[in-house]
């Protein structure tokens, strides 16, 4: 199949990329400004979905293979499942909480330069209109901070 | 019992389909029948509106009913489902959300094409989206007929069948008229009335017990007739190794499914970057969270409450635990207090019903039309006519949903909605992980892997105990049983990783490295997203 055939990701066919774009996310992902964006997305995430996962594993398990030990009492009506229970619930929220502040601080500002870099580059490779605009005979080079900026500050 | 409540809950419930209905056609005034617009709402809603309509999509009748219900029959064992749902969003949260709401438009298969030829996996995962979302249809058209038996009194046939009927068709007309703009408001809508109805109920229930939790439990564990191992894991699935792993295939299946579910994954599409697809997800697990551990007081409170008894007498799958326990909590049937109640649960059940019903087949319509109508179809099609055929895929989906749903009136809806999960999980996921995450990924790994997990996982529900050769399957004559489990988790969702990996590497033909890169920079950056 021919390479934009299988491009047609939405509704329209008119937004078809040029190869020449693909050889921009390809220049990209080699940068070291991209890899450093995936670095600190895979070094938080992959080890923390990981960790989330044994545990919940390992709950899951111990409560079928060693009900005694879960039934064991802790305090009053509370038994060790219904702690280990509990404390899914509060690792959950807590990984929630890290995640995002890792995503806030640590990725979200580069992964943003990255996206107008991007943007920029495969506009401009695109000749002539890009996307059809109403109205405009063709988008103009001027036009294309602006349009973006839009979409991305919201 | 009175008619009073019955009255007064069917008054709710009208007045909430009559607002349902305004605001869809109110929404719907005016609107360009762009894809855009019917799958995805005009992507302008805020990460707090998406994680109120997330919310409302995933809490459904089978949390409301079905594991509130478990709770009280099993005790800690409906406790373990509350604890797959929740800690489920963080696969979605981690691994899922921010990228696909950056590399994708309308549907699983868009994320996917980039990198993919575009037909095969569109027909893989098509087949496979419509699959998960019929199964999860059926579950919440069980729980409406059960609710509206309870509802009506007796256990009228004809009640239960024009109540799936009735909701099938009003979800197709929310659905049409409104497309995702629509469901979205209703679900948000929804959410806010079910958590209100759970706060109320759970406040009620401490205070019948003076806040204190450990009498709660100890009440529960009392009234029962199990004792302390009420409060054990153990009393559903603790039997013999069959039903122990049965949980374990369950468990796989709820954490691993959520990131799978069509109508999830179409959520992300509603709001207009990742950072607001990461929001929406940080909201929706705060609230789902909180609505679960209330889910737990409430299946302990009926327990405790009427005993169960008294639940099981209602309903052998103990789906109507939570309105049952609303008349005692107002004041017990014949009372002002518990009529009000009752009708306030009731109509709130029902409304969490029709606006889970309306995702599912939004984003079911929406498979059917954007992947298998544009790939299968005729050549000549525009956005405009592909709105149309979604439409009526809609009309279709229900009708499927419906005749489903009448058949498997007697299964507890949560371990229907596992089965959802569980297809979720052994068909879509892999291919999702495996393409946003795997360089070597091909084509042929994709279709392997979709296929390698839905054939098994559809072919082990047949051949399981729900099916046949049991008194609570849905054929009680026949016995093709031939799988022990109720789940099949267990088996296909390591099968689907299974053969995607073999298909990627059997694969005569490379990855496309370009079309790798663009996903990855994509779906990190969000350059060139929707």
């Amino acid at each position: 199949m021919e390479k934009h055939d299988r491009r047609g990701s939405g509704g329209s066919g008119a937004g078809t990329i040029q190869p020449t774009a693909l050889d921009i996310y390809s220049e990209v992902q080699r940068g070291a400004a991209f890899r450093e964006v995936r670095r600190r997305y895979r070094r938080f995430a992959f080890p923390a979905a990981a960790a989330f996962l044994l545990w919940y594993l390992a709950y899951v398990v111990t409560a079928i293979a060693a009900p005694g030990l879960m039934a064991r009492q802790v305090a009053g009506a509370l038994n060790v499942a219904m702690v280990a229970g509990l404390a899914q619930f509060a690792t959950t929220f807590l990984l929630t909480w890290a995640y995002a502040r890792h995503a806030r601080l640590h990725r979200d500002p580069a992964a943003l330069e990255l996206r107008w870099a991007v943007t920029l580059e495969t506009r401009q490779d695109q000749d002539p209109a890009p996307f059809p605009v109403p109205g405009l005979p063709s988008a103009r080079r001027a036009d294309v901070p602006a349009r973006h900026a839009r979409g991305e500050h919201r | 019992m009175t008619g009073a409540h019955h009255a007064l809950a069917l008054a709710l419930f009208s007045g909430f389909v009559l607002v349902t209905l305004a605001i869809t056609t109110w929404v719907g005034r005016g609107r360009r029948g762009s894809p855009e617009e019917f799958y995805a709402g005009g992507r302008l809603f805020s990460p707090m509106e998406n994680g109120f309509a997330i919310a409302g999509d995933y809490m459904s009748a089978a949390s409301f009913l079905g594991v509130t219900g478990l709770i009280a029959l099993y005790g800690y064992d409906g406790v373990l489902y509350t604890v797959g749902f929740l800690v489920a969003w963080l696969v979605v949260l981690f691994l899922v959300a921010e990228l696909v709401r950056n590399c994708g438009r309308f549907t699983l298969a868009d994320v996917l094409v980039t990198r993919l030829r575009e037909r095969p996996v569109r027909i893989a995962t098509g087949v496979s989206s419509v699959t998960v979302s019929v199964v999860y249809l059926v579950a919440q058209m069980v729980g409406a007929g059960s609710l509206m038996t309870l509802l009506l009194g007796g256990t009228s046939e004809w009640a239960r069948a024009w109540t799936v009927v009735g909701v099938g068709v009003l979800m197709v007309v929310y659905i049409t008229l409104g497309g995702m703009r629509a469901a979205t408001w209703i679900q948000i809508v929804k959410a806010v009335l079910l958590l209100g109805g759970t706060i109320v109920l759970t406040v009620l229930v401490l205070l019948r017990f003076h806040g204190d939790l450990s009498a709660l439990l100890t009440t529960a564990a009392g009234r029962s007739g199990h004792g302390r191992a009420f409060l054990a894991p153990g009393l559903k699935y603790g039997g013999d190794w069959t039903s122990r792993l049965d949980f374990v295939s369950l468990g796989l299946a709820l954490v691993l499914g959520t990131a799978g579910l069509p109508h999830i994954l179409s959520r992300f599409y509603t709001v207009p970057t990742a950072r607001a697809a990461r929001r929406s997800v940080i909201w929706s697990i705060g609230l789902i969270g909180a609505f679960y551990l209330m889910t737990v007081v409430l299946g302990f409170g009926a327990a405790a409450v009427l005993g169960s008894g008294a639940v099981r007498a209602e309903g052998a799958g103990g789906n109507n635990a939570v309105p049952l326990l609303a008349l005692d909590l107002g004041g017990g049937p014949g009372s002002t207090g518990g009529t009000v109640l009752f009708a306030v649960v009731a109509a709130v059940a029902f409304a969490t019903i029709l606006a889970v019903v309306a995702g599912v087949t939004l984003a079911s319509s929406a498979s059917v039309a954007h992947d298998l109508y544009r790939t299968l179809g005729r050549r000549a099609r525009t956005p405009r006519s592909e709105v149309a055929v979604a439409r009526a895929a809609a009309a279709g989906t229900g009708a499927v949903a419906i005749g489903l749903g009448l058949l498997a009136q007697d299964l507890n809806v949560a371990s229907l909605v596992g089965l959802a999960f569980a297809v979720a999980a052994s068909a879509n996921l892999p291919v999702l992980l495996y393409s946003l995450f795997w360089r070597r990924f091909t084509t042929r790994g994709a279709v392997w892997s979709v296929y390698g997990g839905l054939v098994p996982a559809v072919a082990l529900v047949v051949l399981s105990p729900i099916v046949s050769g049991g008194p609570g399957a849905i054929f009680p004559g026949l016995d093709f049983a031939f799988f022990p489990l109720e789940n099949p988790g267990l088996v296909s969702v390591p099968l689907g990783f299974l053969a995607g990996r073999l298909g990627t590497v059997t694969s005569p033909e490379p990855a496309d490295a370009a079309g790798h890169a663009e996903t990855e920079v994509r779906s990190l950056t969000g350059a060139g997203a929707a």
